[in-house]
């Protein structure tokens, strides 16, 4: 969203980004990738019967390493298959925005759940 | 006229048209479903101990399906390739291989795992009836090892004993006379029957028969009283899984990979201590309702996604032979939207089969 | 590059001024042109017409409502009969002896409840944001239509689908949706099922609004994506008309806030149709028995969905008001905008901040000190860019010359009682004093002076002030006069005593203007307390039929001036200088016949130096030179296809 768009540079970086050596380069990265994913998947499931509450303490450590593998996958999609390392400026800020208020969603209804009013809830955890 | 930067990119943002458009719808719909990711997050902190299941999905097919669905990204990243290197043929093989993935996981969530939720039965048993059912329940040592209490009883349901002496007879002959009862017992002077049932629905059915009417010299229907309820359950006839079957049994406190099966244990349960029971349909409890409406709409997104990509398969050539590089920029536009469903199931995989 | 092709097509086009004819293209066919139209003008003044019809509909609930306020348990005179007739006997009773067409307890509430659905998402939103941002934006950036023409006319049919479902919504048995606008579970949850399982008032307003949703998302990407990618050379950032900014920002709201009451539409329906129970919490006892469903859910959830969207929908309603507010203003003043590069930053804030102050709707739900504590703090934040944008138009009038034309009128008046309805709004952001004046008619004064006399004017401003682009004729000015004077007047009338009945604590939702609910003896403390001010119930329904009158003259003029209204002398009857007033009048298909360059900012008014009060911004720095653009822009290829 700048007042001084340089137009010549974007419009070469747009061509020079999809020629065909380029392409056939990134075919090679698109099966890696495809790979690693599949690989996340089974690590996923296969950590997800681990008891780490049991070897760590605390709570919910299952869910939050289910959650940090997911996020590496979603990134991964994201950035190699979505060309989002590549995207321009100008998607990649609505979509800090979006994601920002997204956060905000879920952050600010759990609020409710920290600090309920006595009485009116129930006992909660995961 | 023609709209500017539908193919070529407008210089000052680099980007055409179709492609600033999906991303902002791709903005929307990560606010769409983080609307409903947030309502799981709510309602599963909400919970009441115990009362978000665990385990009751079959984790090796939803693996499976996560698997399919991360190919057909490859695959649909390789159409898009092969088409920028005006590769027509290899586009048409990578763009059938998606579609056929695409199919292919539809086909296993609608028509197997979805199904083989409807005919399982789970009853919820009411806190206070808790103890006449320890020994399926197993609350007590659940208790002592400092576990989730298990408030629910689930397996396979056979029979339904049913008290019809209040029942509008014409309708309840007509409902039983459907090829999914039969009559087992009858007691009472016909007044309590046992009814073979083969899915939890069905059971269901017959508690919708109306009751006998009150003021049967009306002639309108419309104002016809009838009595309230026409079927009562009495007892719900229920081949236990095998964790009521086993609730002590420690190999039974975390979710297993393999699905166990069930239990050759059949027990009679009371409807009067069960405070809801149903199929593992939406209304079993917030933890499916949650399930079949995510998992609802996304499939719809796949089907849509499905059919944009057939489009672009049986129709697009005649676009390839004119400019190609619109017939590429589409495909990767699809293929944007394409990714995004994928994501969302990489999420949803594990907030559902593993946690 | 968007001026090339313009050039291109409309090459031979210039003597004939705005016909539609093409070089390379049939004519379109009646039903293309006018109904499945992709031409943004087109649907702008469907989604415009559309609009007004709901925002008339939505007055007349009102003036039903209002009689039944003012005299409670009177049939409604004359067209009673008629009325319980159409709506059925559920909204309207006979009374005692037989007269029929009084409102019933049922009827108030399905009444009501639409009232605010029809005139927030099927009034004011298609008004405001489709309608003009649809005629308007792509003209004030010098595009040809929007990006993507198919996209918005599917948005228009699906706004069509969902006007079609909420009115069939009052045929059905039970009527419509009767839980207030804001659908709130467990009520809305469980209302309605006995009639229908599917075709009864709730479930078809939700779905209704899965459909208006849609096309709200369908729109405000076409928004963004023209504003982003269709502006003319020269047009940058900072020379778009505040109108564009306005627009822009909106539809950012719309199209990531929407999405969450769209899930949580789908799942109050699943609610209702498939026995869920998101929003159900366990042990929910109805008509006297438990609940028969598994619970676990919580209305809290529904809120927090709801008030996610709502909140920032407010922000819908105002922000395209101020927009078209400071375009008539700076036309109207014959100088620049007061600290435009301000007013675009605030809205920035504004709209940003939209989205961190939902719950302060919900302080009365106990959901717990710290949520209430944050949201308060955001809300207070954000009255300072709202402050910001109204002083700034404030003081652009300060030393201008002004034209009080009827555009102008209407956008001077809104900032009083804009400014009203915002400070009326402040002690509502306190958690404290919330809860004294929630659900009372203080609300309703404070939300209708921000939206009635707000939006509405604005939304009337920019009719006048659009109107002779649109059609090539001027409205009426003396007709015009009489709508404003008795509009300004009556609404006033109306919604001021809603403050002070409200601080006496008149529930909003008393559907007898508690007439015959306090002096039976059994609230004998709210009766000591709201007693005293009930009698300005009649004085605020007499007022209300008043502004009904006086709104004949808009109708009879808009309709009127049409044909037989004066032609305007030029394409830019009212000396602007933004983009639009340099399109042929009505506009033709694909807009403009000549290229467009940009070459200066919106609103260069009275430049010291020039020989007119006005420098459109297409005109070239200096006329006797070649026209030259800033050189990074005017020098760029024509490669766009």
């Amino acid at each position: 969203m700048s007042d001084h768009p340089t137009p010549s540079t974007a419009a070469e970086s747009h061509d020079h980004g999809h020629s065909h050596e380029d392409i056939a380069r990134h075919v090679k990265g698109y099966f890696m990738v495809g790979g690693a994913l599949l690989v996340c998947t089974g690590l996923t499931v296969a950590l997800s019967y681990v008891d780490f509450d049991k070897y760590i303490g605390g709570h919910n450590w299952n869910f939050i390493v289910a959650m940090i593998l997911a996020a590496f996958k979603a990134g991964l999609v994201a950035a190699i298959f979505m060309h989002l390392k590549q995207e321009k400026m100008t998607i990649w800020k609505f979509l800090l925005f979006t994601a920002f208020f997204c956060l905000g969603l879920f952050l600010l209804t759990l609020l409710h759940w920290v600090d309920p009013i006595s009485g009116t809830t129930r006992s909660h955890h995961f | 006229m023609q709209i500017p930067y539908e193919v070529s990119a407008r210089p000052d943002t680099g980007l055409y048209n179709a492609k600033l458009g999906i991303w902002l719808f791709l903005a929307s719909e990560v606010m769409l479903f983080g609307g409903l990711f947030s309502a799981y997050v709510f309602l599963r902190v909400g919970a009441d101990d115990g009362y978000w299941p665990h385990g009751l999905l079959n984790v090796p097919v939803g693996t499976f399906n996560t698997a399919v669905l991360i190919i057909s990204s490859v695959t649909v990243v390789l159409a898009w390739a092969s088409l920028k290197m005006r590769q027509w043929f290899r586009y048409k093989c990578y763009m059938g291989i998606t579609i056929a993935l695409g199919i292919l996981f539809l086909v296993i969530k609608l028509g197997y795992e979805w199904p083989q939720k409807y005919v399982h039965f789970g009853a919820f048993i009411k806190k206070d009836k808790w103890s006449q059912y320890e020994e399926y329940l197993g609350n007590k040592r659940l208790a002592e090892k400092g576990l989730e209490p298990r408030p629910e009883i689930t397996g396979h349901l056979h029979e339904v004993e049913i008290n019809v002496a209040d029942a509008d007879k014409g309708e309840l002959d007509k409902v039983l006379k459907r090829g999914d009862f039969k009559i087992a017992k009858e007691e009472e002077e016909g007044k309590v029957l046992t009814v073979e049932v083969h899915s939890p629905g069905a059971a269901e059915d017959l508690t919708k028969v109306p009751g006998a009417i009150l003021n049967p010299e009306e002639k309108d229907p419309s104002k016809w009283q009838r009595k309230e309820p026409g079927v009562k359950i009495e007892a719900f006839e229920v081949q236990l899984d095998e964790i009521n079957a086993n609730p002590d049994s420690p190999e039974n406190d975390r979710p297993h990979f393999v699905p166990r099966s069930l239990s050759d244990k059949v027990i009679s349960i009371k409807a009067d201590d069960v405070s809801s029971w149903s199929a593992f349909v939406p209304k079993h409890s917030s933890y499916f309702a949650v399930y079949f409406t995510i998992t609802g709409l996304h499939g719809l997104h796949v089907l849509a996604g499905v059919i944009v990509f057939c489009y672009f398969f049986f129709f697009g050539e005649k676009l390839y032979r004119k400019n190609p590089e619109h017939m590429a920029n589409r495909v990767e536009v699809g293929g944007l939207f394409w990714h995004f469903v994928d994501l969302v199931w990489i999420f949803v995989f594990p907030i559902f089969y593993l946690l | 590059m968007a001026s090339d092709t313009v050039s291109h097509e409309h090459g031979h086009d210039h003597d004939h001024g705005h016909d539609h004819g093409h070089d390379d293209h049939h004519e379109l066919g009646w039903w293309r042109k006018y109904v499945f139209s992709t031409d943004h003008k087109t649907i702008g003044i469907q989604y415009g017409l559309t609009g007004l019809c709901f925002l008339f509909f939505g007055f007349m609930l009102m003036l039903v409502m209002r009689w039944q306020l003012a005299h409670p348990g009177v049939p409604v005179p004359h067209i009673g009969g008629f009325l319980q007739w159409l709506f059925g006997s559920s909204a309207f009773e006979s009374t005692p002896d037989g007269v029929p067409g009084v409102l019933s307890q049922t009827g108030y509430n399905s009444f009501g409840a639409m009232h605010g659905t029809i005139m927030v998402f099927f009034g004011i939103v298609p008004i405001a944001f489709a309608s003009f941002g649809n005629f308007v934006v792509p003209l004030q950036i010098g595009a040809p239509d929007m990006t993507f023409p198919r996209i918005n006319m599917a948005s228009y049919w699906f706004f069509f689908v969902s006007c079609v479902i909420m009115l069939v919504s009052f045929l059905v048995p039970g009527g419509a949706a009767k839980s207030g606008w804001t659908s709130y579970p467990p009520l809305a949850g469980v209302s309605d099922t006995a009639f229908h399982p599917f075709f009864n008032g709730q479930t078809l307003w939700l779905v209704g609004m899965i459909f208006n949703i849609t096309a709200s998302l369908l729109g405000s990407v076409n928004f963004i994506a023209t504003i982003i990618q269709l502006r003319a050379p020269g047009m940058t950032w900072m020379r778009l008309p505040f109108f564009v900014w306005a627009q822009f920002v909106t539809a950012f709201l719309l199209l990531l806030a929407f999405p969450p009451l769209e899930a949580a539409g789908v799942m109050q329906t699943m609610d209702r149709a498939f026995g869920t129970s998101f929003f159900m919490p366990t042990g929910l006892i109805v008509n006297g028995q438990i609940a028969h469903w598994s619970g676990g859910g919580s209305p809290i959830l529904w809120q927090h969905l709801f008030w996610f969207l709502a909140h920032p929908e407010v922000y819908v309603l105002i922000l395209p008001g101020i927009g078209m507010v400071a375009e008539v203003i700076a036309c109207n003043t014959r100088k620049p905008l007061y600290g435009y590069k301000a007013m675009v930053g605030a809205i920035f804030v504004l709209g940003f901040l939209s989205f961190v102050v939902w719950a302060h709707h919900m302080y009365m739900t106990g959901m717990g000190a710290k949520v209430s504590g944050f949201f308060q703090t955001t809300t207070i934040m954000i009255s300072v860019p709202s402050v910001i944008l109204v002083t700034a138009l404030m003081l652009s009038l300060w030393g201008g010359s002004i034209r009080f034309t009827p555009p102008m009128l209407f956008a001077a008046t809104f900032l009083p009682m804009f400014g009203i309805g915002g400070l009326t709004g402040i002690p509502l952001a306190f958690n404290a004093v919330d809860l004294y004046l929630h659900d009372t008619y203080y609300i309703i004064g404070h939300f209708h002076y921000v939206v009635a006399p707000g939006t509405i004017f604005a939304i009337f401003a920019g009719i006048y002030h659009w109107y002779p682009k649109a059609t090539g004729r001027m409205l009426n000015n003396f007709l015009a006069h009489v709508h404003f004077w008795g509009s300004l007047v009556f609404i006033n009338c109306i919604f001021m005593p809603m403050f002070l009945q409200g601080m006496h604590g008149v529930h909003r939702r008393w559907w007898d203007g508690g007439g015959k609910f306090l002096p039976d003896g059994t609230q004998q403390l709210t009766y000591h307390v709201a007693g005293p001010v009930l009698h300005w119930n009649g004085f605020m329904s007499n007022a209300a039929f008043w502004l009904a009158l006086f709104q004949l003259p808009f109708i009879l003029n808009f309709f009127w001036s049409m044909f037989a209204g004066k032609k305007v002398e030029s394409d830019n009857p009212w000396h602007a200088t933004t983009v639009e007033w340099d399109t042929p009048t009505p506009p033709g298909h694909g807009n403009f016949t000549k290229p467009i360059t940009v070459y200066r900012g919106p609103y260069e008014y009275s430049v010291p130096g020039a020989d007119k009060d006005y420098t459109p911004q297409t005109e070239p720095p200096n006329p006797d030179k070649p026209a030259t653009a800033p050189a990074h822009l005017a020098a760029t290829p024509a490669h766009a296809h």
